[in-house]
């Protein structure tokens, strides 16, 4: 394969996003049309979507959506889960076979609960014990990849065009509240199964248009904490970063995106005392986990979604709105697909979160 | 006036349609690329949401879009114009070199980034509402006009205007108090031979959107021109 330099990859890819803030739920058909007006923006090597609100009848289990080489690694890697978790459903996820999507991999699905003793045994809360799983099946179980363990969400990814990757996984037979999706073009990592965005761990979900700069800095400073960047592909250790900022040091969304896109210390300058006060103390605190390089990214978890570019806004991306939907994508042609005469076109400045909840109770 | 439906149709298939008019009108456009790029002698009237590069390296066409426009809107321009109803992604203008850009609305991120001018080949870009960052990056010449004609409560540009400039000019009008322009260009009262120069351009842009020039004058016009021919001689090397 010919590396970047030695041929030219022009750089592209496409993310969308839709989401109810009434947490009315939408089959998967919308978010997948948004893809063929950025077509071509991908080149056929990733595609993927995040589903928030699918799996109403198990909300109460962590969905398990995994990767495996062979049926050995499977085997093993249901011993494990049935040693740490009550496994109350296993299956293989229902795709449809289509010839755009090739050399696909065992795609099975678990809903679980961990085992209340083992938790009391490690003292440890149910959402680090699950992360924790998923990263000694990633680093350790070699062939199988968890690309998803959130609560009443899941991840759909596959190598080929987001449009066929919808249809593979049958798309149009869930329901969610919110949905996202990603259409890839690697510029310097391999198009394999597991690269493919959305990159999710527990309910956050990440999608990304752009390169990190910063990756290898990141990827050194979350790795001390426990994470393990095992898939390639730079965008993952956005999804640690998260997980690390929101769950465990309980930063608030619009924190993470003054740590992740800091302002610079001349815009920081121009703020109030206070603002400057926070902002610095941010960038000061978390300094190795400022991202630099092209990023237009959208972050999924239970009950909304963060829009976000990089504080240089080397990215596009679009917010419109119609009714109870807001709508995000990286060009006003995949909004208008999904939503023709969406209202409030505007383009977020670099740096600048979006936020977007589904009201209380909804979801 | 030749009708092209472009609902199912990608940019190549467009672009062929386009070719074989005088004047078209392309309705329907979705995010296709690259519509009308390196064409002259042709009027074109665009509905929908054209894609990015629209009017690329455009040649002397005269491009009207009712609505809004993505990325790199003429990107590379030579000659020609560009009248967009709505709004203007990123990038726009991105190394202009010739013809005309009029935007209604606001425009994103690097407006203007790289434009340059020789001889008569003197590009214009005229945006009637707001600017984001990186207006004017690297301008090596031409003529960028922000209005700030905008109703939305956000400042006229966004962080680091003219950052790199080396020559043309840019007008804004209004207040400008609290823009951090660069150490190597000078913000000054538009002079009288500064707007004089400005005029017929901002009455072309009236009249392609019925705005009366009564509410462009109402305010004062800054202009902002880079320091000397050379403002950054010093910058790497003395020479």
């Amino acid at each position: 394969m010919k590396l970047e330099g030695q041929v030219r990859i022009p750089s592209g890819c496409a993310i969308s996003a839709v989401i109810s803030r009434e947490g009315k739920r939408m089959t998967g058909e919308k978010i997948i049309e948004s893809m063929i007006p950025m077509h071509d923006r991908s080149n056929g090597l990733g595609g993927g979507f995040a589903a928030y609100g699918i799996y109403p009848e198990y909300k109460d289990f962590y969905a398990f959506h995994i990767f495996y080489d062979n049926q050995s690694v499977r085997e093993e890697t249901e011993r494990l889960l049935k040693d740490r978790f009550e496994v109350v459903m296993a299956e293989m996820i229902p795709i449809r076979k289509i010839p755009e999507i090739t050399d696909v991999p065992l795609i099975w699905r678990y809903f679980v609960s961990p085992l209340a003793s083992v938790l009391s045994r490690l003292q440890l809360d149910e959402k680090e014990y699950v992360a924790r799983t998923v990263m000694q099946i990633n680093t350790q179980l070699t062939g199988a990849f968890v690309f998803s363990s959130g609560k009443n969400m899941g991840a759909f990814k596959a190598v080929g065009y987001p449009e066929d990757v919808g249809r593979f996984y049958r798309l149009e037979e869930y329901e969610g509240y919110c949905w996202t999706a990603h259409g890839r073009y690697p510029t310097n990592t391999p198009g394999w199964w597991g690269g493919a965005h959305p990159f999710t761990l527990l309910d956050w979900s990440v999608v990304h248009n752009g390169e990190i700069s910063s990756y290898d800095a990141n990827r050194r400073y979350i790795e001390m904490f426990g994470y393990k960047c095992t898939l390639q592909t730079d965008t993952e250790v956005i999804t640690y970063i998260t997980d690390y900022l929101l769950r465990r040091q309980g930063l608030t969304l619009e924190e993470m995106a003054h740590v992740i896109a800091a302002p610079f210390w001349s815009t920081i300058a121009g703020k109030s005392p206070e603002e400057k006060e926070q902002l610095a103390f941010l960038r000061k605190a978390y300094g190795s986990l400022l991202i630099t390089g092209p990023f237009s990214i959208v972050l999924g978890f239970n009950g909304g979604l963060m829009a976000l570019n990089d504080r240089l806004k080397l990215r596009s991306m679009v917010v419109g709105e119609k009714d109870d939907k807001v709508y995000i994508a990286s060009e006003e042609a995949a909004i208008r697909r999904m939503a023709p005469d969406a209202e409030n076109i505007w383009a977020p400045m670099g740096g600048e979160p979006v936020i977007v909840k589904v009201k209380e109770g909804a979801y | 006036m030749t009708n092209i439906n472009a609902a199912d149709m990608d940019h190549r298939a467009i672009n062929e349609a386009i070719r074989g008019t005088d004047s078209c009108r392309v309705t329907g456009c979705l995010g296709q690329r690259f519509i009308a790029s390196g064409m002259k002698d042709k009027r074109i009237e665009i509905t929908g949401t054209p894609g990015n590069a629209l009017g690329a390296y455009l040649a002397g066409a005269d491009i009207t879009v009712a609505g809004n426009v993505q990325d790199a809107v003429g990107d590379t321009m030579n000659g020609g114009s560009i009248t967009v109803s709505g709004s203007a992604g990123d990038a726009l203008g991105y190394a202009m070199r010739g013809g005309r850009i009029f935007i209604r609305g606001s425009a994103g991120y690097r407006a203007g980034i790289h434009m340059k001018a020789y001889g008569d080949q003197q590009p214009v870009i005229i945006i009637g509402g707001r600017a984001g960052s990186f207006l004017g990056e690297y301008q090596a010449g031409g003529t960028i006009a922000v209005l700030g004609l905008h109703e939305d409560g956000h400042p006229l540009l966004g962080n680091f205007p003219c950052t790199g400039m080396h020559g043309g000019k840019l007008y804004l009008r209004g207040d400008v108090g609290n823009v951090a322009f660069p150490p190597n260009v000078t913000a000054r009262p538009a002079t009288q031979e500064d707007m004089a120069e400005l005029l017929p351009h901002l009455q072309a842009w009236c009249d392609a959107f019925g705005v009366s020039m009564d509410r462009i004058t109402d305010k004062p016009f800054t202009v902002v021109v880079p320091d000397s021919a050379n403002p950054y001689k010093q910058m790497y090397v003395a020479n």
